[in-house]
This record gives structure tokens, C-alpha cells and sequence, in this order.
């Protein structure tokens, strides 16, 4: 136990340590004996060298996601990539349709974009996935209308880590020239992605989730077919007009060597992280009253999302103050509303408010697991320990019978 | 979300955990909250012919907060009458715990916690 650093990390999925290869590659983008010029300058070396160094960085995002290095756009990160994609392609094709599709269990970056473009006059079906956090393909097809122009379905989310099968909806929204956008800000090197066979029209890439920086991401938007997009950042036309702004050399020099390192090793990280989440939820799995969230087979090897019936999140989150994770308890979040994601899988408030989020990544160990199986059954113990609901429980009392004095 | 001192204290080491037998004359029980908002607070009393509280114990389903506040509250029942028990205010529970705002609910679902047992206990005593 004593190689054991504390708080033990076991976040990844809200952010990752940028990897030191990639802080290495940026410092060399920072300082007057660096890459410090500007991209967009033509007229001298310090430019020249720049723009080279953007460009490396394009190929190398390309490369992991097997696209043309003129399909990737820079944007400040996932959130502006969705933003850009869902309204871009909203207000360019708007007068084709007026019909959006997405899935309740969207990030708010998606969710929030087309609650912005309801008030402008756009129509939008929030679909409801599957138990298992699933979208069914059928009820996708039946939500489909003559004036649907856009799809917007992420990869992985980000609380229950489920795969979304994105190859067959691009298939479906393909045949019926519906434009696909895919927030990938949770999948990129955790699952392969190759857009040259997807049919996928836009996707939203985030560096930070990928051992890059902060503060940047891009958006893929296909050549062949082409896809327009109405311009949200107006100014110098940097990004083929699509995306203005003086280009952040050091931001997508760490966003292309992390996403190179992402394919160079993603296959083995995956199989080191499939042991590490099984290795979890073995040490835990027979304690009583205890469910997984989210299917286990179509989901990312880094992701445990479990509830642990009978213990609030906060609480059990206090108990394991030693680990940094996150709950879908509402007492998280300024809202007292539980997580809308364990709420769309049709999770009782209850158990959504007992949910803890485990998210796995390169910087974790075996050791680390070890200890934090043994701190969570001993949280569990002393929680229930606490917990009248535990002892109706145990009394056999149904709780969904109880009259409970709201209040 | 920085917790005070007090509530770590209180959560670390909880005073009175348990229960007593609710059918027992003696016993009052208050159980407020409801699982779907996240708070669930039970509350016994013994309390003497006097009406003097003897002991208290809770159980807690709930934040770090709601759990100190139920103990904070079994400390300060104890040796008061059950007419000067129901004075206690939410406010004080907060102020004792520090508590930030959005934990307020907290402090005023131990103090229903209060009135619901002393409830209890009266209805149990009418007939």
C-alpha cells in the first residue's frame, strides 16, 4: 500500500492529466526560442514553421479518426465543436427542415444547443434510450419526419460510458439524406473510429478527455459529402471561414500528439483498463444491493457506473474522500434534480441518487483498485449501517409503498 | 463542496446512531424526507413520565449535512422537555453546522425530524 499516492484519481471521464510527451511538445510552443509565431502569418519564418506545426497536428487527429486532414476544424473544445455542428448545420440547412433528433441522454453541450434553437423557432424530439442507456433503432426511424435535416447522437456518454452502434445510424440517417453529427468528446482512444467508412457528416472531438490540454477540440466536417455549416465565430476566416480566431499552436500541438499517442496505444490501454474495471467490480459486486448502470458489454473499458441501493452519493462520496469520483446524487449539483441521465434510463430517484461514477484511466494502477475496493466496502457498511432505509430494506418493507412526507 | 469542521466531525463520528423499539410507550419516532429527494432523517426519543428526553438516537439517509444535522440534534434533545425540544430552529442547526445555503433543506428536515417524533409521542399519550 505504500506506493499508493492519495487522493487516488478515478475521474477520467470529466478530465485526464495532460500525458508529460504532450506537455513536453507544447512547452515548445510557448517561449521566444520556441513555435511561438503566428500560424496565419505568411510573410515570415516564425509563421512558416507554425503553420507547419498546426498542420502535423491536423494529420495526427485525422489519422486516429482515419479522416482527411481538411475535415478537421479547431474550435476551444467539444462544447463550441457541438455548438458549431448542431447550430451551423441548423441554421444552413434550415430552410430545408426544421426538424431535430437527439437523445435525452446527451451532454448539456448538446442539450442546451437545441433547447437554444427550440426558442429560434426549431423543432427537436428528445428520444428516450433504452434501460440500458441504448438508443433503439427503430424508435429513431419512427421519429424520423420529411423535415428532419439533423441527427445528433454522442458515441460514449459520459456518465454510464454505453456505445452507441453509430455505424448503423449513419447508415439509417444516410438513406434519408439526414445530416448525422456525433459528440466522440468521451470515445477518442477508447474506441477505434474510422470516418472514411462511417457515415458520419460531423463529429466533435475534445483534447482533454484524451490526455491533451484544456481548451481545445476540434470538429470533423465531411468533404465527400460535402457539408455547409453557417459560420457562430465570425472574423479573419481562419478555418476555411468556418471557425475565426488566431490559432492556439500549443493547444492543437497537445491535441495531435495526444491523439497520436491515443492510436499508438490504444489497444493496449483498452486491455489494461478492461482488467482494471473488471478487477473493480469484482472486489465489490457481492456486497448486497448493488447495480451496474448502463449495458456492460457495449461500453468503454475504463467506465464503472454503480448504485449502491440504500446510500446517498454525497455521502458515500464523503466516505471516500481518499478518491476523487462522481456521483448522479443531486446534493453534487447546485440543482437538486439527480442525474437526468440515470433518470432517462428509467432509474428510480432513489437510485440515482446512490450512484457513483468510476472512470478509469492511463495513470491508474492495479494497487490503486485494490485499496479503493476495500474504502468503498467499508463506506457501504457504515452508510447502511446509518441508513433507515437499509432497515426497511432488511425488514422487507417495499420503500415504493411508503407515504413518505415530502416536504 | 468544502464541508465545516463540524459537519466533517459530526459525519466521521456520529452521535447516536441506532433506534429503539417504536412500539414501546416511552419511544417517540419522527421519520421525514423521502429517498426520491435524496433525504430520508428517523429520529426516536425516550422520553420519561415527565416529558423529559431521556435519549435520543437517529438514522440517516442523506448528504454529509443531513447527517450532521440529525446527530447535532440528538446531542442538543437530550435532558430538554419535549415542549422546549420543539423550540429548536432550523437556524441554529445551520449555524452550528455552518452550513452553506444549498444545505439549508438539511437543517430544516432535522427540525421537522423534532416536531414529527414530539408528534408521535403526543398522539401515542391522547388516548
Amino acid at each position: 500500500m505504500s506506493d499508493i499516492k492519495l487522493p487516488i484519481y478515478l475521474d477520467y471521464s470529466s478530465t485526464t492529466p495532460v500525458d508529460p510527451r504532450v506537455a513536453t511538445k507544447m512547452a515548445e510552443c510557448l517561449t521566444s526560442d520556441g513555435i511561438f509565431g503566428n500560424p496565419a502569418s505568411r510573410s515570415h519564418k516564425f509563421g512558416w514553421v507554425a503553420e507547419e506545426a498546426v498542420d502535423i497536428a491536423r494529420s495526427q487527429i485525422a489519422e486516429l479518426v482515419n479522416a482527411d486532414p481538411r475535415e478537421i476544424v479547431f474550435t476551444s473544445g467539444a462544447t463550441e465543436s457541438n455548438n458549431l455542428a448542431i447550430k451551423g448545420a441548423a441554421n444552413f440547412y434550415g430552410k430545408q427542415g426544421k426538424h431535430i433528433i437527439t437523445v435525452k441522454t446527451e451532454h448539456k453541450a448538446v442539450l442546451d444547443t437545441c433547447r437554444q434553437l427550440e426558442r429560434e423557432g426549431f423543432e427537436v424530439t428528445y428520444l428516450n434510450p433504452e434501460p440500458n442507456g441504448l438508443v433503439d433503432l427503430n424508435k429513431l426511424i419512427d421519429a424520423m419526419r420529411p423535415d428532419t435535416i439533423l441527427v445528433s447522437i454522442m458515441h460514449v456518454n459520459n456518465e454510464i460510458g454505453v456505445i452507441q452502434d453509430i455505424a448503423a445510424i449513419g447508415e439509417i440517417c444516410r438513406e434519408r439524406k439526414i445530416l448525422f453529427h456525433v459528440d466522440a468528446a468521451q470515445s477518442t482512444g477508447k474506441v477505434a473510429i474510422d470516418l472514411q467508412s462511417l457515415k458520419v457528416d460531423l463529429m466533435s472531438f475534445s483534447a482533454h478527455k484524451t490526455y491533451g490540454p484544456k481548451g481545445i477540440g476540434a470538429l470533423y466536417v465531411s468533404r465527400k459529402p460535402r457539408v455547409r455549416l453557417e459560420a457562430q465565430m465570425h472574423g479573419g476566416g481562419h478555418e476555411r471561414g468556418m471557425r475565426s480566431g488566431t490559432m492556439a499552436t500549443h493547444q492543437i500541438v497537445g491535441m495531435g500528439e495526444a491523439f497520436h499517442l491515443a492510436k499508438l496505444e490504444m489497444a493496449a490501454e483498452n486491455e489494461r483498463l478492461m482488467m482494471l474495471r473488471n478487477r473493480l467490480w469484482n472486489g465489490i459486486k457481492d456486497i448486497e444491493a448493488v447495480y451496474i448502470n448502463g449495458d456492460m458489454e457495449h461500453r468503454v473499458a475504463g467506465n464503472l457506473n454503480v448504485s449502491f441501493a440504500y446510500v446517498e452519493g454525497e455521502s458515500l462520496i464523503m466516505a471516500l474522500k481518499d478518491m476523487a469520483v462522481s456521483s448522479g446524487s443531486a446534493c453534487t449539483s447546485a440543482s437538486l434534480e439527480p442525474s437526468y441521465v440515470l433518470r432517462a434510463l428509467g432509474l428510480s430517484d432513489e437510485l440515482a441518487h446512490s450512484s457513483i461514477r468510476f472512470t478509469m484511466g492511463r495513470f491508474t494502477t492495479e494497487a490503486e483498485i485494490d485499496y479503493v475496493i476495500g474504502v468503498i466496502r467499508n463506506a457501504i457498511d457504515k452508510l447502511r449501517e446509518m441508513s433507515p432505509l437499509w432497515d426497511m430494506y432488511k425488514e422487507g418493507i417495499d420503500l415504493n409503498t411508503v407515504e413518505w412526507a415530502h416536504h | 463542496m468544502a464541508y465545516s469542521q463540524k459537519v466533517i466531525d459530526h459525519y466521521e463520528n456520529p452521535r447516536n446512531v441506532g433506534g429503539f423499539d417504536k412500539n414501546d410507550p416511552s419511544i417517540a419516532t419522527g421519520m421525514v424526507g423521502a429517498p426520491a429527494c435524496g433525504d430520508v432523517m428517523k429520529l426516536q426519543l425516550k422520553i420519561d413520565a415527565n416529558g423529559i428526553i431521556e435519549d435520543a438516537k437517529f438514522k440517516t439517509y442523506g448528504c454529509g449535512s443531513a447527517i450532521a444535522s440529525s446527530s447535532l440534534v440528538t446531542e442538543w434533545v437530550k435532558g430538554k422537555s419535549i415542549d422546549e425540544a420543539v423550540l429548536i430552529k432550523n437556524t441554529d442547526i445551520a449555524q452550528e453546522l455552518a452550513l452553506p445555503p444549498v444545505k439549508i433543506h438539511c437543517s430544516i428536515l432535522a427540525e421537522d425530524a423534532i416536531k414529527a417524533a414530539v408528534a408521535d409521542y403526543k398522539s401515542k399519550h391522547q388516548q
